[in-house]
């Protein structure tokens, strides 16, 4: 190969020329499809979501009759408490989940302690158990408390932060990449570790910071198990995702398929528009996190 | 079988290199496990040694010690007051006085009633004013088997409390032996935020931790040991007790014909074990693979609107995955949309079954999972394809190499090696992914004969599926629910016990500073 190569320079010139056109025509008509497979389904929310002749599934897109019934609609059903329930408990676990998780993995990174290798590896053991087991004991004790049905909202949080502790990693490997140095130095200078903190790491934490309050924000606006189990069939105790999984139904699809795509609509816009302001800190935090494993 | 020295090994060809390496590993696994009851055998022993070496320490602190140390010994934090200690000295007596309360008002009950998880169940009363029945409820199982492992949580904590307080009489006698000052109440305040922060700063999460994980995982640990379910909730219809290792058996015996239905559990259970380690392994290598191959295609130089593409794509991610998932689910039905644009092009005359058979619900499953899960995986490989150094594709080039070798020989291996800690991840993550499986499918297509007395089991169900149907409705047979997350715990443990062993990048996670 390459001896016919150095004969004709020219030629191989030109045959890599135009098969990096061709091989660069290819991906470009790959990501166009991809790009299209990916948007297909919420073009389509959002255009049934303005359907007014049929509430039911159909085989078509493009409603034959627009208008804004179904959006009117939502607000006949519990859907307005649904969605302040979700909004109140994602703004809540948002603050507080963070608060814990950075002193978590603050601590974990920067401290040497005795304790620290078994602590990290007993996290790492209780990780593996499935944490919907721990509902079942959670619900009754809750439920106790007065904090399950009506009142699931506080419940909710409860169960949302209380273990967000052992979600450190990613932070933790942030705070890893942050020189040791600067710590020190600051120590010398007599500075306590809680000055170091607050003067020396947490400025320089930004990205971190709105990557784990984007995170936590997310987080309750699609869970389903957590909510199901602590509202347990009381409507006013529902977030989006519980509620709204019932319009599916095979009694109820008929008469609230298009509902549960407007529904689906309103509850997307706040995340995504929320979220592609701060895209760059959630690129930034998935690619660092996933290459310390 | 034959071990080759370096030289030896060198010299083999290629093929016979690999199958070497494999057949080591295979005979080494009596070794390692060998190696673990060793390890095992020397924990215990290093714990015996570590009792015995704190028991002869307490001893001579309390022989060798001053009064105020011996007096300290049954008052706890008396030492601490009279040495001018006096906010150690209170927390240290607050805690004794609190943990001895708790023991006499509440915790003596529900240690006592711990090895029978209640006596008295309800009973019906006969009412003479209102002349009805009314239900008296009397002892709770539940509330017996919660509080008793608080407290023994609490007792641990008490005796360590008590070791401490010891241990610090014998400190400042040390100290004050040498003429030195002790710590005074301010120190011990402001050494809260310097250098005992991390104290501070974990007590909240730990704290969490310990309350809404620890608890009620020991929790339902021992539930498997019982007979709590819906007709057994321990307070308002019956109470519970404890059954031994029943549950096991009946999750693991094969012969057992579980309530004249057509199956055993535990062929049912290694039917769904099976397809959520299929599952598993496909949902996280098509993702891998199909994540690493978008990221390539948009990093290809000459590429243009680079950003155009990966915002597309993380847009997806943005939205909630109930609603991406329902409504996915709802497109690929009978009578959903692909099905109707399929038949309208005159490509199909009958509706795809894509949930009503097995198989296809199967590849369907796997498919959708692909399209939630390439968003991520095209940005985590992103970021690592970048870290690549590109002198090695260069020089790759210079040496001939056509793409798809260099591919295989730099590309892959790096991509493998930096991302093994996060393929395992995801792979018990997978196993694990409630979500995906039940919003897609619900497990739908019922599978007929593996269905048992816990309910309908799908083609599609995952064991972390299974296990919330068995929590639901009005069986709800939390016994068997917690056997089955017993055993999904021991298999994940297996698996990144097996992979962490074989893996290359066992990070020494120091490197990084």
């Amino acid at each position: 190969m390459s001896e016919k190569n150095i004969t004709n320079p020219m030629k191989r010139h030109m045959g890599l020329k135009t098969s990096r056109a061709i091989g660069n025509t290819a991906i470009y008509a790959l990501l166009i499809c991809i790009s299209i497979i990916w948007l297909v389904p919420f073009v389509c929310i959002v255009l049934q979501s303005f359907r007014v002749e049929l509430k039911g599934p159909v085989g078509y897109v493009l409603p034959k009759q627009w208008g804004l019934d179904n959006y009117k609609a939502l607000f006949q059903t519990d859907f307005p408490r649904w969605y302040a329930n979700t909004f109140i408990a994602a703004l809540v676990t948002a603050v507080l989940q963070t608060i814990i998780v950075l002193c978590m993995s603050y601590t974990l990174s920067r401290f040497r302690f005795k304790m620290r290798k078994p602590l990290m590896r007993f996290m790492l053991i209780l990780g593996m158990f499935p944490g919907m087991l721990t509902m079942i004991i959670l619900y009754r004790v809750l439920k106790d408390l007065g904090m399950t049905q009506a009142n699931a909202v506080p419940g909710l949080i409860l169960v949302y932060i209380a273990s967000s502790g052992m979600g450190y990693y990613v932070s933790k490997g942030f705070f890893d990449t942050i020189p040791k140095s600067l710590d020190e130095a600051a120590r010398v200078d007599g500075a306590t570790r809680f000055q170091v903190l607050k003067k020396i790491i947490l400025p320089l934490s930004k990205p971190i910071v709105i990557y784990t309050i984007l995170t936590a924000f997310m987080g309750p606006w699609g869970d389903y198990v957590f909510a199901q189990y602590i509202s347990f069939g009381t409507s006013a105790g529902m977030n989006v995702a519980v509620g709204m999984y019932r319009w599916l139904n095979k009694d109820q699809i008929a008469a609230s398929y298009t509902m549960f795509c407007a529904g689906g609509v309103l509850v997307a816009i706040p995340v995504t528009v929320l979220f592609m302001c701060l895209q760059k800190y959630y690129v930034e935090g998935v690619t660092g996190g996933a290459v310390k494993g | 079988m034959k071990t080759y020295s370096d030289l030896e090994y060198l010299k083999l060809s290629k093929g016979k290199k690999f199958l070497y390496k494999i057949s080591r590993f295979f005979c080494s696994i009596p070794q390692k496990i060998l190696g673990l009851f060793v390890a095992l055998w020397n924990l215990i022993k290093k714990g015996c040694s570590k009792v015995k070496e704190e028991a002869v320490d307490i001893f001579s602190t309390f022989v060798n010690g001053d009064w105020k140390t011996k007096v300290s010994f049954l008052v706890m934090g008396f030492g601490n007051i009279a040495r001018g200690q006096i906010l150690r000295g209170l927390l240290f007596l607050l805690f004794e006085v609190v943990f001895i309360g708790y023991m006499v008002l509440a915790g003596g009950y529900w240690l006592s009633m711990l090895p029978s998880l209640g006596k008295v169940g309800p009973s019906e009363e006969y009412d003479f004013v209102l002349d009805a029945y009314y239900t008296v409820y009397n002892d709770n199982s539940f509330k017996i088997l919660l509080y008793g492992v608080l407290t023994i949580f609490f007792i641990i904590a008490f005796i360590y409390t008590w070791r401490v307080n010891v241990r610090q009489n014998k400190l400042a006698e040390q100290i004050l032996a040498k003429g030195k000052k002790l710590k005074s109440g301010k120190d011990d305040l402001r050494s809260l935020v310097d250098d005992q922060f991390h104290k501070t700063l974990m007590a909240l999460p730990l704290t969490g931790i310990l309350i809404f994980t620890v608890l009620p995982i020991v929790f339902m640990i021992l539930v498997a040991f019982t007979n709590y379910d819906g007709a057994h909730d321990g307070y308002y219809s019956n109470l519970f007790g404890w059954v031994g290792l029943d549950n096991f058996n009946t999750m693991l015996n094969w012969n057992v014909n579980s309530g004249g239905s057509v199956q055993s559990y535990a062929a049912t259970f290694g039917e769904v074990l099976s397809w959520t380690l299929m599952w598993a392994f496909f949902a996280t290598f098509t993702n891998y693979f199909l994540g690493m191959f978008v990221a390539m295609a948009i990093n290809k130089k000459g590429i243009n609107l680079k950003k155009l593409w990966r915002t597309v794509l993380v847009l997806t991610i943005a939205i909630p995955q109930f609603i991406s998932l329902l409504y996915v689910s709802k497109m690929f039905a009978k009578n959903g949309i692909i099905n109707g644009f399929l038949m309208s092009m005159g490509w199909i005359t009958e509706a795809l079954p894509f949930w009503e058979d097995p198989t296809w619900a199967r590849i369907t499953v796997i498919i959708t999972n692909v399209w939630i899960g390439i968003p991520y995986l095209m940005l985590i490989t992103t970021g690592i394809l970048m870290n690549i150094p590109q002198d090695l594709y260069e020089s790759a080039r210079i040496d001939g190499a056509n793409p798809w070798q260099q591919y295989t020989k730099i590309t892959l291996p790096y991509m493998l090696f930096v991302t093994g800690p996060y393929l395992l991840t995801s792979f018990t993550g997978n196993m694990n992914n409630f979500n995906v499986i039940y919003l897609l499918t619900g497990g739908a297509p019922t599978n007929p004969a593996a269905s048992s007395a816990a309910g309908t089991v799908g083609y599609t169900d995952l064991l972390i599926t299974w296990l919330f149907k068995i929590t639901q409705g009005a069986e709800s047979q939390y016994y068997l629910a917690s056997v089955v997350g017993i055993l999904v715990f021991v298999v994940v443990a297996l698996i990144s016990l097996v992979v962490y062993n074989v893996l290359p990048s066992i990070k020494n996670e120091e490197d990084f500073q």
